[in-house]
């Protein structure tokens, strides 16, 4: 158990690793507050997954994989808000399109690359130990543009995640700020990739937003409690893997999971004593 | 925001609508003038809610014209407030009454980023007068069903609109409890006009001064006294005749 903090202490890969950590979950806590009231985690999921194109594309052509996974994102967000506000009936069916198609092209285009299988693992599940120095100023960047945006308008987000009808109704321009939400989520799947990988970054995304819901009465507070619980579950989990050498994304989800469940239990407990 | 009292609060001129192919509504043609407290009744799939989000322009007709003070629809947007079905309402997410009430504010605000002082007056105001202001900090998830009816009438108050538009607004609330909001309503008629969906003619002829029946058309309007034949024409028969006593 010493030698995490004596590590911790002496090596920038893991202090990184926890910083990383601490960086995701801010993002994590913001947007995924607004997908967990929205209900829109398949939505998000089909973000996540397509971006694996964008990474493979960029592998491919010796360009930065968070690049091509940033405009694959920011992509995949329009084409399925776009296809949400416009063509209702088909959203279920053009997302599970989007989700499956962006992965496959990512997978071809690793295929034909060096190093296909510890690069494609990593993107698939993320390697929260091999983080630079680069990476965490982007995600530093990243948090900086969700933060201000969220402070800037959260009286309209939160008023089309209520009641978008009463929105449009209060002259606000609702489909403008729905793909403006999914880009937000596209910037935090981009945020996360690193830390758990695409596969599952959902989870991450998802599940200290609907904890913190079980407590609060607040977006501002689910939010607040989100990121702090997304810290302790991202900390906690690289606490736990390190030692006996498990994936650390998968550790922090199981944390999540396991959190999630908890929770969720004592909550159902308390309402039926 | 002094409107021409010669206008009509809402015109409504040979209005056709329609939802992939099927007809919903067919040659509607009313006013609504200021001042007034009307009720739309009729059966359910008669179209009322169509008819009241044609006037808040969330659909668009067929054909035909609607007007609110004389002006297009969407140029009006900020004279309106709204009170949607409570059926269809979110009740399990966290925001608490005060905030759901100052989304109202949304639009009117003049100001930028958070709500301000300003708004939060007049949120605490309306909250005083739909009698919620002692629920200002709970979550609306402990709300019953006619506390939040109140909640939402004061979020469409706090627009300090000049035309309010009610959807069934005591459906799921007893008797008692519509009672008490139909008085707030009446108070609220003194200062702007009202037009309120209700499944209930008996209960809303206590209230409204002009009445109109749609299914699909309109079957009566205006002072067109409700008779049980035109009863049987809006509900298509078998109807029984129940009286209110209030």
């Amino acid at each position: 158990m010493l030698e995490f903090f004596n590590t911790l202490a002496t090596q920038s890969f893991l202090q990184n690793a926890l910083l990383g950590g601490i960086l995701a979950s801010i993002g994590c806590g913001l947007t995924g507050s607004f997908v967990v009231v929205n209900r829109i985690g398949y939505m998000a999921g089909g973000i996540a997954h397509s971006v694996l194109g964008g990474m493979g594309i960029a592998y491919y052509l010796g360009l930065n994989p968070f690049a091509g996974a940033l405009i694959a994102a920011l992509l995949a967000a329009i084409i399925i808000g776009v296809i949400k506000l416009k063509w209702q009936h088909q959203e279920d069916t053009t997302i599970g399109a989007i989700w499956a198609v962006g992965m496959a092209i990512g997978i071809i285009f690793i295929s034909k690359s060096d190093g296909y299988n510890t690069n494609l693992m990593s993107f698939l599940f993320g390697n929260i130990l091999i983080i630079s120095d680069e990476q965490l100023f982007i995600m530093l960047l990243l948090d900086i543009i969700t933060i201000i945006f969220v402070a800037a308008f959260y009286k309209q987000l939160v008023a089309i995640s209520f009641d978008i009808e009463f929105a449009i109704v209060r002259g606000i321009n609702v489909n403008l700020f729905y793909l403006l939400l999914l880009c937000l989520i596209a910037i935090t799947v981009v945020l996360l990739i690193q830390v758990v990988g695409l596969i599952l970054v959902i989870a991450l995304l998802t599940l200290p937003a609907a904890i913190a819901k079980q407590y609060v009465h607040s977006i501002g507070m689910m939010m607040l409690l989100a990121s702090v619980l997304g810290m302790i579950f991202t900390s906690t989990g690289l606490f736990i893997s390190y030692e006996p050498d498990l994936p650390a994304g998968a550790t922090i989800i199981l944390v999540a999971g396991l959190a999630y469940f908890i929770s969720s239990l004592a909550k159902s407990f308390i309402r039926f004593k | 925001m002094t409107k021409d009292m010669t206008k009509a609060a809402i015109e409504i001129t040979d209005l056709n609508f329609s939802i992939e192919n099927l007809s919903i509504l067919e040659n509607i043609n009313m006013t609504i003038e200021q001042g007034d407290f009307a009720g739309l009744v009729g059966p359910n799939g008669g179209g009322k809610t169509s008819l009241i989000k044609l006037i808040l322009g969330l659909y668009k007709p067929q054909s035909g014209k609607i007007t609110i003070f004389g002006e297009p629809v969407k140029s009006q947007r900020k004279a309106i407030g709204y009170v949607p079905q409570y059926a269809n309402f979110n009740s399990d997410f966290p925001i608490s009454v005060q905030d759901t009430v100052l989304q109202g504010r949304l639009g009117v605000s003049s100001c930028f980023g958070r709500y301000c002082r300003e708004d939060k007056v007049i949120a605490q105001k309306v909250m005083q007068e739909t009698e919620v202001f002692d629920l200002a900090q709970r979550s609306i998830q402990s709300l019953s069903g006619g506390q939040m009816q109140r909640v939402l009438v004061a979020r469409a108050l706090a627009a300090e609109p000049k035309i309010m538009l009610l959807d069934e607004p005591t459906a799921n609330i007893d008797q008692r409890a519509e009672k008490d909001i139909f008085d707030i309503f009446k108070a609220i008629n003194e200062r702007m006009t009202i037009l309120i969906i209700s499944h209930d003619i008996g209960f809303v002829s206590d209230y409204i001064n002009k009445v109109f029946c749609l299914n699909k058309t309109l079957i009566c309007h205006d002072s067109t006294p409700v008779t049980s034949d035109t009863i049987h024409k809006l509900y298509g028969g078998h109807v029984s005749e129940v009286h209110h006593h209030h």
